[in-house]
């Protein structure tokens, strides 16, 4: 027996929340999702990751909740979704449970649901004034292709330019989407320079713990690591500074 | 456990008997006889068996027979008009963009779906719609001119 959860109204809608942050159902799919204009003013970075996910034939059917819970390193969407702080609500028989993201993926190809329990929204916070996020990867190949590495950052400016919350989060490079506590923390408070950003880049390489394999080698993969997320900042800077975006 | 999946497939309602396990490649190919829809990597990757749900481009493999239920299908049989071709199918033929031919239903639905939604695509956004699309004889170019050539021809048709 088979059911097919696509059809239960939650799980296939995207709403504002009260505090005017995103409720996304777990089976959206992203084509669904592009073609939601306000979620895209809000959230171009995510539409723009999950739109690196397949081809545009799998993109009628992935979903950010499928993204997550097939617990890939390399999961396009997932990065940028950490970095924002995204949460989500699972529901399962003995209730229903929110946890944040960063949570869920526990080893590859796993993550922190029980047999019992089922994923069914993605929580998107509210865009806060003078923030940006995106994220970016690097595939040997332009299309079809999974990440060797990839870099999702979130960015908030304090009223003096300064850099007042940043988050990085990294693909590919570690069993799990990896957080580099190390860089963000090297960036708070600071003036946004070319020079910081890039030394902040160049710590997240660091934190990296990636492996050698067909795809890449380890030193590649932090090299890469070190160009995307500097890249990622600078984008995420400019951003942010133009107003970024007033929900 | 079979049971009864009812669906529009190219303007006609359909209706057959389905394996919980059986994808909509199968119920297509094996119970509705289209044939047309091909298989090829039965995993996603490769778009032989592209076919339209609600005008969106899907892996025939990759959708369960029972998620058909109720659905708008439109496979390569439904393109055409009678025996006057889709301008895609037209221009695919003029410009060689067809060689052994097992990819082409499906680089035919997956142009289709882009130029219903982008009826002047660049030839960045043609490369892009037909990604999922694996095609191992023609390099691709003559693909992409003939899709070219058939967003101009509606373009043309749809100002006269």
């Amino acid at each position: 027996m088979i059911v097919d959860l696509k059809h239960i109204g939650e799980m296939c809608s995207v709403v504002r929340t009260p505090d005017k942050g995103w409720r996304i159902g777990a089976a959206v799919s992203v084509r669904q999702l592009g073609a939601n204009g306000d979620l895209a003013r809000d959230y171009p970075g995510l539409i723009e990751a999950a739109q690196l996910i397949g081809s545009l034939q799998v993109q009628s059917r992935a979903t950010l909740g499928g993204n997550l819970c097939n617990g890939a390193p390399s999961a396009d969407a997932v990065p940028l979704m950490m970095s924002i702080e995204a949460r989500v609500e699972i529901a399962g028989t003995r209730g229903r449970r929110m946890v944040n993201i960063e949570s869920l993926p526990v080893a590859p190809g796993k993550v922190a649901l029980t047999p019992d329990e089922l994923l069914v929204a993605v929580l998107l916070p509210p865009r806060p004034a003078r923030s940006a996020a995106r994220y970016l990867r690097f595939t040997p190949r332009r299309e079809m292709d999974i990440a060797i590495a990839g870099s999702g950052v979130a960015v908030r400016l304090g009223a003096a330019g300064e850099i007042a919350h940043a988050r990085i989060t990294l693909a590919s490079v570690a069993p799990v989407p990896l957080r580099a506590t190390k860089a963000e923390a090297r960036l708070i408070g600071e003036r946004p320079t070319a020079a910081l950003l890039a030394e902040a880049a160049r710590i997240a390489a660091g934190e990296a713990k990636p492996i050698s394999d067909t795809r890449a080698s380890a030193d590649y993969r932090r090299e890469l690591v070190a160009v995307l997320t500097r890249r990622a900042l600078d984008a995420c800077v400019a951003e942010a500074g133009v107003g970024g975006s007033k929900p | 456990m079979k049971t009864v999946v009812q669906c529009e497939v190219n303007g006609e309602p359909r209706e057959a008997l389905v394996d919980p396990r059986d994808t909509l490649l199968q119920l297509l190919r094996d119970r509705l006889g289209l044939t047309g829809t091909k298989e090829g990597c039965s995993n996603g990757n490769c778009g032989s068996c592209t076919v339209l749900m609600a005008g969106a481009p899907v892996c025939a493999c990759l959708v369960l027979a029972g998620e058909a239920e109720g659905a708008h299908i439109t496979t390569i049989e439904g393109v055409a008009d009678g025996n006057d071709l889709h301008p895609v199918q037209a221009a695919l033929i003029q410009h060689g963009g067809t060689q052994c031919g097992f990819c082409t239903p499906g680089i035919v639905l997956s142009a289709v779906a882009l130029l219903a939604e982008t009826p002047q695509p660049t030839s960045g956004q043609i490369r892009h719609a037909i990604a999922g699309n694996i095609c191992r004889c023609t390099g691709y170019d003559k693909i992409v001119t003939a899709i070219a050539a058939a967003a101009a021809e509606m373009q043309a048709g749809a100002r006269q």
